[in-house]
């Protein structure tokens, strides 16, 4: 069992606080991924999870013992960082081996767990090559190799393809989760990509100025996001605001922006007047002469796949993702339509989501 | 009339050779991108032009001239490097300002002044003006250099992945902003990238590269939808086209001499089980990223990524049938089969 369980966290470097009070369940096997824009306080909650820093206050525990005080090297975790360190004049074999040997751990037993570890990177064939023969990728393998022979506990990984360019970076997404699948892991993996989260993460927490601003499932995370720092964080383009004013009754299946009516999900609690804002995003967003509201187009983003097509409306631009057949022309006005189930209402002044009872926003 | 035309232009360094008779027109007003991966001859080629490099064989015209043999402070160029090369004590208005005030231009104080506030107006940025240039951010600072090329109003700009260097978010916004200011000013662009996204959404007309021959132009959508070959099939399209081998599929309906069926990600219609003439895949994995959901899937012993909404309930280990819509046929060369 390597459940990690952080309790409220807090960490500050002088006045300024990197973690405020934060507090996450990691289950045992999870992919468990912290996604933000930098000084988030991610890297810093995932060196608290090493041992690598010490909360100002706060619990960690791991597997079910309190870590919080213990030294990075007496809690039974793997890290591997951005930029892989390997020992140039060594070969693959002694590179993974090498954590062992610092164990003092018996000769044959390091080079079966060596093997069997290469074998599971797919470097089998180049276990007896000196590193820095190997490419870029094969390298980053022996890395994750050197993690792996310990059989530790859990992986703590800090942006490990960072350093990549885009299409190997796919791969190596793909291959880092089926290597987690196969060692069955718990992993915490920090990034600030938000594609690779949604295409390896089990679980998500979103962070934003030491805080975590949401904590799910990625579909759940994009479907319904729990504040507009979220729905702009995740999705590309992201989500489209259209600021408006208006009143909620309990029961209300319609707000108007400027007189159109647009459907939405029943609201579920009510409030005065004040300014709100309704998230779309893109692909649920049709072109329809019917639409109650009007745009003018003002340009559209060939993109193979689909087309991104940019309309500016009275309450402000968005951005709309349509068939790449669809006929958008340049200064035309349209209607639009949106996927009504798919809406996000939020408040404008706290950012936060207007629950509704289709699909409860929570963090 | 600013035109860019190369005539069978051909560059050897030692035993490489970088570019192969290369015949491109830039037209007036157009932006024409030059994809490639590295290595592909994009960067010499736009050196070619600037005339920082010296053809082995062939003509460059720029404008109706031939310059050729000109050096390239007669070409009425200006260059966009990938890195932004800012003078850090200058201020961003003298940094625009800078490439005016080359005494051969003689232009007077109050003339750059207008000239650098314009320019400054078209990239959003007269409010930083007085700001030292290193107080910028990195898509502002990417804008300054922009914007530096600009003030010199020259005949064409060639510009070398400018924006590779900025974060994705930056990207896409100055990507909208640099086709924004080139159809204003009506500019020829001649632009190089190894990115697929900026090459779709700006030029007018893409011309695919690879080891130094350029082997297709057309418009972006011609490119995706046309491809000439499997090589410019899979330079578009993310994620890549899928390819499978004929031999695999032999009810498939396709040219006699069909080595590779070409399958868009998108050009497939999905069915609950596959019906008479469909192709069957297992569902391997679904890998969701929000907007869409990218369905792994076992077809024949080979792989498949096809796209999905993602509120469809399927699950790993279901068994799809697939009907190709707009299949793409290659014979063994890799060439594109018509006619079918």
């Amino acid at each position: 069992m390597a459940e990690i369980r952080v309790q409220n966290l807090h960490k500050t470097f002088g006045d300024f606080v990197a973690v405020k009070d934060s507090s996450l369940t990691v289950s045992h096997g999870e992919f468990f991924v912290m996604l933000g824009p930098s000084g988030c306080g991610k890297t810093t909650t995932l060196r608290m999870i090493a041992g690598l820093e010490m909360p100002t206050s706060g619990q960690i525990s791991l597997g079910g013992e309190d870590v919080t005080f213990l030294r990075a090297r007496e809690r039974d975790i793997a890290f591997v960082f951005q930029l892989f360190a390997l020992y140039p004049h060594m070969t693959v074999r002694q590179n993974i081996a090498f954590p062992l040997k610092c164990q003092g751990m018996d000769r044959n037993e390091q080079n079966s767990r060596a093997e069997a570890t290469a074998k599971l990177l797919r470097i089998d064939s180049l276990i007896d090559q000196p590193v820095s023969r190997l490419s870029g990728g094969d390298r980053q393998r022996v890395a994750l190799g050197r993690a792996i022979v310990r059989e530790p506990k859990a992986f703590l990984m800090d942006e490990p393809l960072g350093a990549l360019d885009a299409e190997f970076r796919q791969i190596m997404c793909h291959e880092l989760r089926a290597l987690h699948d196969r060692v069955n892991a718990t992993t915490v993996y920090v990034t600030h990509d938000q594609l690779e989260a949604m295409s390896m993460a089990d679980k998500i927490a979103v962070m934003n100025l030491g805080v975590v601003e949401q904590f799910g499932a990625p579909q759940e995370i994009y479907d319904r996001p729990a504040t507009m720092f979220v729905a702009d964080f995740v999705g590309s383009p992201p989500m489209n605001f259209l600021r408006f004013s208006s009143a909620l009754a309990p029961g209300d299946e319609a707000v108007r922006l400027n007189g159109a009516a647009v459907p939405i999900p029943r609201v579920s609690e009510g409030r005065a007047e004040s300014p709100l804002v309704l998230g779309v995003r893109p692909e649920h967003i049709r072109l329809a002469d019917s639409g109650n509201l009007r745009a003018r187009i003002f340009g559209a983003e060939y993109l193979g796949t689909t087309q991104i097509v940019t309309l500016d409306t009275e309450h402000g631009q968005v951005k709309a993702r349509i068939p790449a057949d669809a006929v958008a022309r340049a200064g035309e006005t349209v209607g639009l339509t949106f996927r009504t189930p798919q809406l996000s209402l939020f408040d404008a002044v706290t950012g936060r989501a207007i629950r509704n009872p289709g699909g409860a926003a929570h963090v | 009339m600013s035109e860019i035309r190369l005539q069978g232009v051909s560059k050897r360094f030692g035993t490489t050779e970088a570019v192969k008779s290369l015949d491109l027109t830039v037209g007036n007003g157009k932006f024409v991108v030059l994809l490639g991966p590295t290595g592909a001859g994009k960067t010499t080629t736009l050196r070619l032009v600037a005339g920082l490099e010296q053809p082995d064989a062939g003509q460059v015209h720029i404008a109706g001239q031939d310059v050729t043999a000109a050096p390239p402070a007669a070409r009425d160029v200006a260059f966009v490097f990938q890195q932004y090369s800012l003078y850090p004590h200058l201020s961003v208005f003298d940094n625009l300002a800078f490439p005016l005030k080359s005494p051969s231009r003689r232009m007077p104080a109050d003339q750059i002044k207008k000239r650098v506030e314009e320019v400054a107006e078209l990239l959003r940025i007269t409010s930083k003006l007085a700001n030292k240039a290193t107080k910028l951010s990195g898509g502002e600072m990417q804008r300054v250099a922009i914007g530096r090329a600009l003030v010199r109003q020259p005949s064409v700009y060639l510009m070398d992945e400018p924006l590779s260097s900025l974060d994705a978010k930056l990207r896409a916004d100055l990507r909208l902003e640099l086709k924004r200011i080139q159809q204003s000013l009506g500019a020829t662009v001649l632009y190089v990238t190894h990115d697929q996204i900026e090459a779709m959404t700006m030029a007018t007309e893409v011309g695919v590269l690879r080891e130094g021959e350029l082997i297709q132009v057309g418009t972006p959508r011609q490119i995706y939808e046309e491809p000439g070959d499997v090589y410019v099939a899979t330079r578009l399209g993310v994620p890549r086209i899928n390819l499978l081998a004929a031999s695999t599929l032999p009810h498939l309906a396709a040219p006699a001499e069909t080595a590779t069926i070409g399958v868009r990600t998108e050009h497939v219609r999905l069915e609950r089980q596959p019906v008479n003439g469909m192709l069957r895949g297992q569902l391997t994995r679904i890998e969701r990223l929000g907007d869409q959901s990218h369905l792994h899937l076992d077809v024949a012993g080979q792989k498949m990524v096809l796209l999905a909404d993602p509120h469809e309930d399927r699950k790993p280990g279901d068994t799809l049938g697939i009907e190709l819509t707009r299949p793409l046929f290659f014979d063994a060369g890799g060439r594109r089969l018509r006619g079918s």
